[in-house]
């Protein structure tokens, strides 16, 4: 398979997770677009270190390192999604607007 | 050989994000996630990155989705009006294709010098990860330690910390 | 790819598949069997000569159950939940080998995949606990997942050990390593092998053996550490809603676990397919032997798990909580460095046995006065008592009462 292929994959999951986190309102949704957007960002670069990167594989480490990173974030947004939930009885978004305008 | 598995394990991928980001059920969008989540791993298995595939397999399916549900179970999501979407969707959508459009043409506008995919092998892998990359290795370890201790500070026992 | 290839493939599932249907069945008549008689009866000698066809009619009879779905469960999580349990612990069984040509499919990190796959599992009971719409299902669900990811961690330290030895992840590689006077894989580890003697490793690393047993026997969920499904318990955890065929998986799902388990024991510590009487020179005979050999060890895992079900109490979860975060964990890391520090400095063989012994014996007894104490204070109490009631009688008649009054007076005074 083409390099190309794999690319616009990446992008195409990457615009799937976007549309999730601008049109969702629970936080639980939208964390789990943030999902599927680093996802396709280690799509890209496993895909491209596999095709190009024939000696040192940078972005297949890189790549291990961005799903390292984003367990721990899950983890973290999970524990404020439970104390927002806990303090105000709900996950939506919309709803969390004390700080606003 | 390879284009066939291409297409199915692509469908399925994208096929689950589009159920993570169009279904109502709370639920059901983690098992779309799971799905979507396996056949990256899959994608991964296609371009002879086996010990990345196992890794996603195990960090993903087997520790983020767990932790998601328990998410959904503990704030109670699914008893909730099932109104998940905002009312400005059509602009995401806007959104969405108008970033696909641009990443897509910057992808295949100038086409960089690429050869037939080869696996490094968990030997190299390792070898990388700490010798040349020790550093940040350890500072992503440091990065988990100091996240999920956060984690659990934030979201400790009710009445703990007041 | 060729179509024979491809259909070589399917054969090979299809025997696979048949081999793993007729083990489960064994193992139940067996489990039946073996602790019937631990328990001085005689188990199931009804149906069939000596009870074996008591499996066949455990399957008809769980066929013919209702199939339920309880009204406010979520139909999709419950159907789905069966399958994500059941089909890891199938694909875990494409790369075991039972001889030295008779795998499936030989991945070269064998070991990470089997470790990758088993952790899918945990989804599947949490998935079926919410999937019942029942609060002791959810909570048996809650439980369940995290005595099986605490016990995970252990799996995988003793895991990495044993393949730092071994210096592979290939399962077949790891069990030739084990036998006497075979070759090197590679240069790497001829240097390493001046100091391994190449002995199972259930002699270098018993720790780690008892680490994997205990550890892998809380993976599966077998007594002691089957609170979160226990019937008398949480009234059967995340099973409780199933009942007929849907619970048959589960239990199928069980007993392949426990076999994975015992097997992977007895190809990572105990040798494998390796025995003393092993031809090399006709294919098929060598294949045969080594699958007798490898059956022969697995069961005999088998029957020691069994025996650890009849013998021992459940633990509460806060027990197996502690047990986990304070004691196995701890000892799978102090397995790891004794294994790094016995291969950085070429120490010889028996040095590793040795260390592991020794720490495994200090751990035994610490864990031994813990549990012990409160049987201890009992006792110590007792004694003193006694022997304060002994003295009165020896003074000048003052208090001739009868001994009933002696050691009150003598244990409210002091």
């Amino acid at each position: 398979m083409p390099l190309e292929a794999f690319q616009v994959l990446s992008a195409a999951l990457f615009c799937i997770g976007l549309y999730g986190v601008l049109a969702r309102r629970s936080a639980v949704l939208i964390l789990m677009s943030i999902e599927l957007m680093l996802n396709a960002v280690n799509i890209n670069l496993i895909a491209a270190a596999a095709h190009m990167d024939q000696t040192a594989f940078t972005g297949q480490i890189i790549a291990i390192f961005v799903i390292t990173v984003a367990a721990a974030e899950v983890g973290l947004a999970l524990a404020i999604i439970l104390r927002i939930f806990r303090n105000r009885s709900t996950v939506n978004v919309d709803e969390v607007d004390l700080m606003k305008w | 050989m390879s284009e066939p598995l291409f297409v199915i394990v692509a469908i399925l991928t994208l096929g689950g994000g589009l159920g993570v980001v169009a279904t109502r059920n709370v639920v059901h969008a983690a098992l779309f996630l799971l799905l979507s989540l396996v056949s990256v791993a899959g994608i991964y298995l296609l371009v002879f990155a086996e010990f990345l595939a196992l890794v996603q397999v195990l960090i993903y399916g087997g520790a983020i989705i767990i932790v998601l549900i328990f998410a959904i179970m503990l704030t109670r999501s699914q008893e909730y009006p099932r109104i998940s979407d905002n009312p400005q969707w059509p602009l995401a959508i806007v959104a969405g294709l108008a970033v696909f459009g641009v990443l897509a043409a910057s992808f295949l506008w100038n086409l960089p010098p690429a050869s037939e995919p080869e696996g490094p092998g968990l030997a190299k892998i390792g070898e990388s990860l700490f010798t040349k990359w020790a550093v940040p290795f350890e500072v992503v370890s440091l990065v988990l330690l100091v996240a999920l201790v956060g984690a659990i500070i934030i979201a400790g026992r009710a009445g703990d910390r007041e | 790819m060729r179509i024979v290839d491809f259909f070589l493939i399917i054969l090979g599932l299809l025997v696979l598949f048949t081999a793993l249907s007729v083990v489960v069945l064994s193992l139940t008549w067996l489990e039946r069997k073996f602790l019937g008689r631990l328990q001085r009866r005689l188990g199931p000698n009804r149906t069939g000569p000596m009870g074996l066809l008591q499996p066949v009619a455990d399957a008809v009879k769980l066929v013919l159950k209702e199939d339920i779905l309880p009204s406010s469960a979520d139909r999709a999580i419950f159907w789905v939940a069966p399958l994500v349990v059941l089909v890891p612990s199938f694909m875990l069984w494409v790369t075991i080998p039972a001889a030295e040509n008779l795998v499936l499919r030989n991945v070269d990190m064998g070991l990470f995949y089997i470790i990758a796959f088993s952790v899918i599992t945990i989804l599947g009971l949490v998935l079926a606990g919410w999937g019942s719409a029942n609060k002791y299902g959810i909570l048996g669900g809650l439980r369940s997942s995290a005595q099986l990811i605490s016990y995970e961690i252990p799996v995988i330290m003793v895991v990495i050990a044993v393949a730092m030895m071994a210096q592979s992840l290939n399962l077949i590689h790891i069990t030739n390593f084990q036998l006497p006077g075979i070759q090197s894989i590679t240069p790497e580890t001829a240097r390493l092998e001046a100091g391994i003697q190449n002995v199972p490793f259930a002699v270098l690393q018993p720790l780690g053996m008892v680490i994997f047993l205990i550890a892998g026997l809380a993976e599966v969920g077998r007594t002691p550490f089957d609170i979160y499904f226990a019937e008398s318990e949480i009234v059967g955890g995340p099973f409780v809603e199933y009942s007929g065929a849907h619970w048959s998986v589960f239990f199928l799902a069980e007993y392949m676990n426990t076999f994975i388990i015992a097997a992977l024991t007895a190809l990572l510590f105990l040798g494998g397919w390796h025995g003393p009487f092993n031809p090399t020179s006709p294919q098929w005979l060598e294949s045969l032997v080594g699958v007798v050999w490898f059956l022969v060890k697995t069961y005999f895992v088998i029957l020691v798990i069994f025996w650890i079900r009849g013998t021992f109490p459940r633990l509460r979860i806060d027990q197996l909580m502690a047990f986990a975060w304070q004691v196995v964990v701890p000892l799978s890391f102090a397995n790891i460095l004794i294994t790094g520090v016995f291969m950085y400095y070429g120490w010889p063989w028996w040095s590793l046995t040795l260390m592991s012994l020794t720490l495994s014996s200090v751990i035994g007894y610490l864990i031994y006065k813990h549990v012990t104490a409160p049987a201890r204070k009992v006792a110590e109490v007792y004694n003193r008592r006694r022997m304060i009631e002994r003295q009165p009688r020896r003074q000048a008649g003052r208090q001739s009462s009868g001994p009933s009054a002696g050691p009150e007076e003598a244990v409210s005074g002091g």
